[in-house]
């Protein structure tokens, strides 16, 4: 946590300072397979946002009533129906995108950043406040998704949202939307983070630094 | 759908490879690759997870779908999932209490793991039979295994390298697992049998 007296406010650490794609590392999985396209990395981050708020809401109002060893399986319910909700919701609400997104809907249940803030601060903080820290998470999640579909659609297809951006003779460059795209352009997007990083510790001197390393959670 | 099972195999080995095709089980891919013992280690026990975790599913869903409570499919996989995991660790710690030590933080972690998920729900979604979702769940996890292994080799390899500071960890084991991933794209040729 940061040094500061003030503690941080829970929407904008999530969004920001604990971004979960650029920071925590959290959530690999739908990060690197949905966002070969923006309007997929929207969705996705958006139903991610939705399950959060949700399940930290409701595991932050049933918190104390819960023993210490059966925890994590209650979560795991709560997330599970959370994310029943949501699967039947964006069926509902649009079908072309339930079929992009397939099976990571439900995979939501799996994302260990849904699990690491129940356990991390929806299992210590009253209600109000876990839902805003699942909505800034979510958004920040949402966030580093959107970051990542846009390299891959712009270099991949050479579109935005479906709009074409360079002329008719633009030629794509596919390998982004294949696999190794994913993987190498959130690689590119984490040293474009590191580097501000690095900058801004630079500035602040040896000592105070009050930026914590990125760190590999599984 | 009558896929045969050799066409199950290679399309979920190496042509659909779980890590480096698909995306599942990011997080214990990137984060427990650094060490190869790790991380063959790691492969087994998910290997055997899912091994279990599957064919358990296999028959709850018949008993679901024979109740028409099809909507509860993702909550029982994922407490299915959860208590063979926590079998497993019964099982390792009392057979073999060295090994238990050293997977000890791991284990519990594999319910988080979404390969772990997605098996059953993979089976469900293309509704193979009994013996076509024992040998899916078998090779999607040796696939995840052999992926583990080639990265964990790969980067302890880098370990002695002269690397910049900034692109120290996690984003050079990105740079790897894209390198790994665009070698497998050359194994998309095979499936065109069908």
């Amino acid at each position: 946590m940061s040094t500061t007296t003030t503690p941080p406010n829970p929407f904008l650490n999530g969004l920001w300072r604990q971004n979960p794609t650029f920071v925590q590392i959290l959530g690999m999985c739908p990060t690197l397979a949905i966002t070969n396209s923006v309007r997929n990395a929207i969705a996705m981050g958006l139903a991610t946002a939705f399950v959060l708020v949700i399940s930290n809401g409701l595991i932050a109002a049933i918190r104390k009533h819960v023993p210490k060893q059966v925890r994590i399986a209650t979560y795991i319910a709560i997330i599970a129906t959370a994310v029943t909700v949501t699967d039947y919701l964006v069926k509902a609400i649009s079908i072309p995108v339930y079929k992009a997104l397939g099976p990571f809907i439900p995979l939501i249940v799996a994302n260990c950043l849904v699990l690491e803030r129940a356990e991390a601060f929806a299992a210590k903080k009253p209600v109000i406040p876990s839902m805003m820290d699942g909505a800034g998470m979510g958004l920040g999640f949402a966030f580093g998704l959107t970051c990542l579909g846009t390299v891959r659609e712009v270099l991949g297809a050479g579109t935005f949202l479906s709009i074409p951006l360079f002329g008719p003779n633009f030629e794509p460059w596919v390998l982004f939307l294949l696999p190794p795209g994913g993987f190498i352009s959130l690689a590119i997007w984490l040293l474009v983070f590191a580097t501000f990083r690095e900058r801004k510790q630079r500035q602040l001197q040896a000592g105070l630094t009050e930026i914590q390393p990125a760190e590999v959670r599984s | 759908m009558n896929e045969s099972l050799g066409h199950i195999f290679v399309d979920s080995f190496l042509i659909n490879n779980f890590v480096l095709c698909v995306f599942l089980g990011m997080c214990s891919f990137l984060g427990l690759s650094a060490k190869f013992s790790t991380a063959w280690r790691m492969g087994v026990s998910v290997m055997f997870v899912i091994t279990v975790s599957g064919i358990l599913s296999y028959g709850m869903n018949i008993v679901l779908v024979m109740l028409h409570v099809e909507y509860l499919r993702l909550i029982v996989y994922i407490v299915i999932i959860a208590a063979t995991v926590q079998l497993t660790e019964m099982f390792i710690k009392k057979n073999s209490p060295a090994l238990f030590r050293e997977l000890g933080v791991y284990l519990p972690l594999i319910t988080t793991n979404c390969a772990v998920l997605a098996v059953p729900l993979f089976q469900t979604a293309r509704n193979y039979n009994f013996v076509q979702s024992t040998v899916f769940a078998l090779s999607a996890s040796g696939g995840y295994c052999m992926a583990m292994c080639l990265l964990a080799l790969v980067r302890e390899r880098t370990e002695l390298s002269d690397i910049s500071s900034l692109a120290r960890g996690t984003a050079l084991t990105l740079v790897l697992a894209s390198v790994l991933s665009m070698a497998f794209m050359g194994f998309a040729g095979m499936g065109g049998g069908g």
